[in-house]
């Protein structure tokens, strides 16, 4: 299931640990880099890369917040709403990123191309309010910011 | 980000050490050109116990929330051992109000990479994992490329400076979960397992990752490692207050003007942090409360920082605690029963459910808050509170418990007035949890 470029990676992966249970997660974040998320098939192609129970593998997907064992959207928001960012207005952000996107927490857009999610503190508390999209972070933001934020990215990816 | 103390009127005549104003300084041969790898070179020619003894001497205390003193905890793990001996550096940086170790990724990993490679040659150790929150991928990538930079130079694997000393370090991703970068829990992620916090003893110097001896540090506190070195413990030693000295990195953030992450002696005061670091509140208003260091240390009355300073010993006196000096401030309009329910919310998603009065406690008090939250609660609530609170306290495999419990009972011990605004004048019985 892994292309070459990945499996090369999981190889060189293999010397840094001394045991094979410990490459679950750096793998798991290879599949998920790979795949978008990581689905059954992924978790038994895993389990059986490293000689673990699926079960184990399926038991360390579901602990951990990042894991995505269903698809996310193209573009994955996670708006922080913990306390530095709410008493900065992240509620007014989520509120207008809920209308914009027509999306509430948890949900994917029916076309596959946004989804929302409210995040614990993301670490960018001086300069909240803050969403991240994928790996970027994007702070200090307005209403205005949002608004062109989404829109760009929507322009970009429009064929 | 980072304010340099230029920019800003101060109290202290303070010159950055950890974060110094130095442009590109994450590029290695910036970095090598401004005295970086020195402290590397030092320590190699020290004997390793006499590192150790130096870390000792500086007074280093722990900068990952419990500021326990750096050298005693290097001194707890064995000289010889038939297995390997491992470090992990502490990067998940999760408690909210925290954004610090970022600062050191993006800023001077470099001190980082010498401080943990100054710890491996103290300690013995032949590796070292760096653990960084999943989140934080742009700022894994700075820390890879300064790694990759270390190696090709000859500071980091073989024979690290022709020294005959080797270690390796490398960096592990976590996935989202606040639990791992407790220090058990954080082994358990590393070797592959869901981040379940481990029964103490053992201990992770007697039995760490993959049951070999091993020392866990946050970020903050190895990056210190190097400056110690460079410029030695007794200079290390006056910096701030005795019993807790240093350079901190205190992060501001909530209702200030100019919230950020500021590099400053132990000890400096907390309103002097407010309003003189980050500039004050917003039109004037006045500070209702503020939470000192990171939402796990227990709150503060606004009208009583007088004479509270950010070390170990004032912040312990004033009935809270340094934590991560992740300072969050709330002024006079700030509604301190939703700060509560979020704070609330925080612990009962993040409670890992090993433990019975976590699992259970963290859910309960999500639910009482809510109905303070919409002015669904009644008078008894407040003891409900507190009782859940008290139970979960001190019952728990790890600190997380205690963590979801202190909020609750600080803001109810200082702010009761909050919780008695919004109860219904009804009897408990007569209205259903939601
Ligand atoms: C729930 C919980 C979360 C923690 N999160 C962190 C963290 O993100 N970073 C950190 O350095 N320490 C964290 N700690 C503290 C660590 O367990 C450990 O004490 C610390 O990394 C030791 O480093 P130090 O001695 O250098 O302070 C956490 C503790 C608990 C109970
Ligand atoms: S106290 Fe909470 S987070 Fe810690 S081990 Fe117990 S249930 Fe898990
Ligand atoms: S509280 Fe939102 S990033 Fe920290």
């Amino acid at each position: 299931m892994l292309n070459d470029v990945n499996t090369a990676k999981v190889n060189e992966l293999r010397n840094r640990y001394p045991t094979a249970q410990a490459l679950v997660l750096p793998v798991l974040w290879i599949v998920q880099e790979q795949e978008g998320y990581i689905s059954e098939d992924s978790m038994k192609y895993v389990a059986a890369l490293l000689g673990l129970p699926f079960g184990h593998i399926l038991g360390v997907v579901t602990f951990y917040t990042m894991l995505h064992s269903k698809p996310t959207g193209k573009h994955h928001i996670e708006i922080c709403t913990n306390v530095s960012c709410m008493l900065r207005g992240s509620g007014k952000i989520l509120e207008h990123l809920e209308k914009k996107l027509a999306l509430k927490p948890g949900e994917v857009s029916a076309d596959m191309r946004w989804s929302l999610e409210e995040a614990e503190c993301l670490g960018s508390c001086g300069t909240a309010p803050m969403i991240a999209i994928g790996d970027e972070y994007y702070e200090n933001l307005t209403i205005a910011k949002i608004d062109a934020l989404i829109d760009t990215i929507a322009k970009s990816t429009d064929d | 980000m980072i304010v340099q103390p230029s920019d800003i009127e101060k109290t202290t005549a303070w010159k950055n050490v950890v974060l110094p104003p130095i442009t590109d300084l994450h590029k290695i041969d910036i970095y090598r050109a401004n005295g970086g790898y020195e402290g590397l070179k030092k320590a190699l020619a020290m004997k390793p116990e006499e590192v150790i003894d130096e870390v000792k001497k500086s007074g280093l205390r722990g900068r990952g929330g419990a500021c326990f003193p750096t050298g005693l905890k290097w001194s707890f793990m064995p000289r010889t051992s038939s297995k390997p001996k491992y470090l992990c550096v502490n990067g998940d940086e999760s408690e909210p109000g925290t954004f610090k170790d970022r600062q050191i990724f993006e800023y001077n990993p470099h001190l980082l990479i010498e401080g943990t490679l100054i710890a491996c040659y103290a300690m013995g150790m032949t590796a070292a994992y760096i653990y960084i929150r999943g989140e934080y991928n742009k700022w894994i990538r700075i820390l890879q490329q300064a790694l990759d930079d270390a190696y090709a130079a000859g500071y980091a694997g073989a024979n690290i400076a022709g020294s005959g000393f080797s270690a390796n370090i490398y960096i592990h991703r976590g996935a989202g979960a606040y639990i791992c970068g407790e220090e058990s829990a954080l082994m358990n992620s590393i070797e592959g397992q869901r981040g379940y916090p481990r029964i103490k003893p053992p201990f992770p110097a007697q039995a760490g990752l993959w049951g070999c001896p091993t020392t866990i540090n946050n970020v903050e506190t190895i990056a210190n490692v190097s400056v110690i070195i460079k410029n030695g413990s007794k200079w290390y030693s006056e910096i701030g207050t005795s019993k807790h000295p240093g350079p901190m990195l205190v992060g501001v953030s909530g209702n200030v003007n100019n919230p950020g992450v500021f590099e400053m002696p132990t000890g400096e005061p907390l309103l002097d942090i407010i309003y003189k670091w980050a500039g004050g509140i917003p039109g004037n208003k006045a500070v209702k409360a503020v939470i000192p260091g990171g939402s796990s240390t227990m709150i503060l009355r606004g009208e009583r920082l007088e004479g509270v300073r950010m070390d170990a010993d004032s912040l312990k006196a004033a009935g809270s605690s340094v934590g991560t000096a992740g300072m969050i401030v709330m002024d006079e309009d700030a509604d301190l029963i939703r700060v509560l329910t979020r704070i609330a919310k925080f612990y009962y998603h993040e409670s890992c459910g090993q433990c019975t009065p976590c699992r259970e406690g963290t859910v309960w008090m999500f639910k009482i808050m809510k109905r303070f939250e919409q002015n669904l609660a009644v008078a008894e609530d407040v003891d409900l509170l507190m009782d859940i609170a008290g139970n979960i306290e001190g019952n728990t495999i790890c600190a997380l418990g205690d963590a979801a419990a202190w909020p609750v009972q600080s803001m109810i011990r200082l702010f009761r007035d909050e919780f008695e605004k919004r109860t219904r004048k009804v009897t408990a019985s007569a209205i259903p949890l939601v």
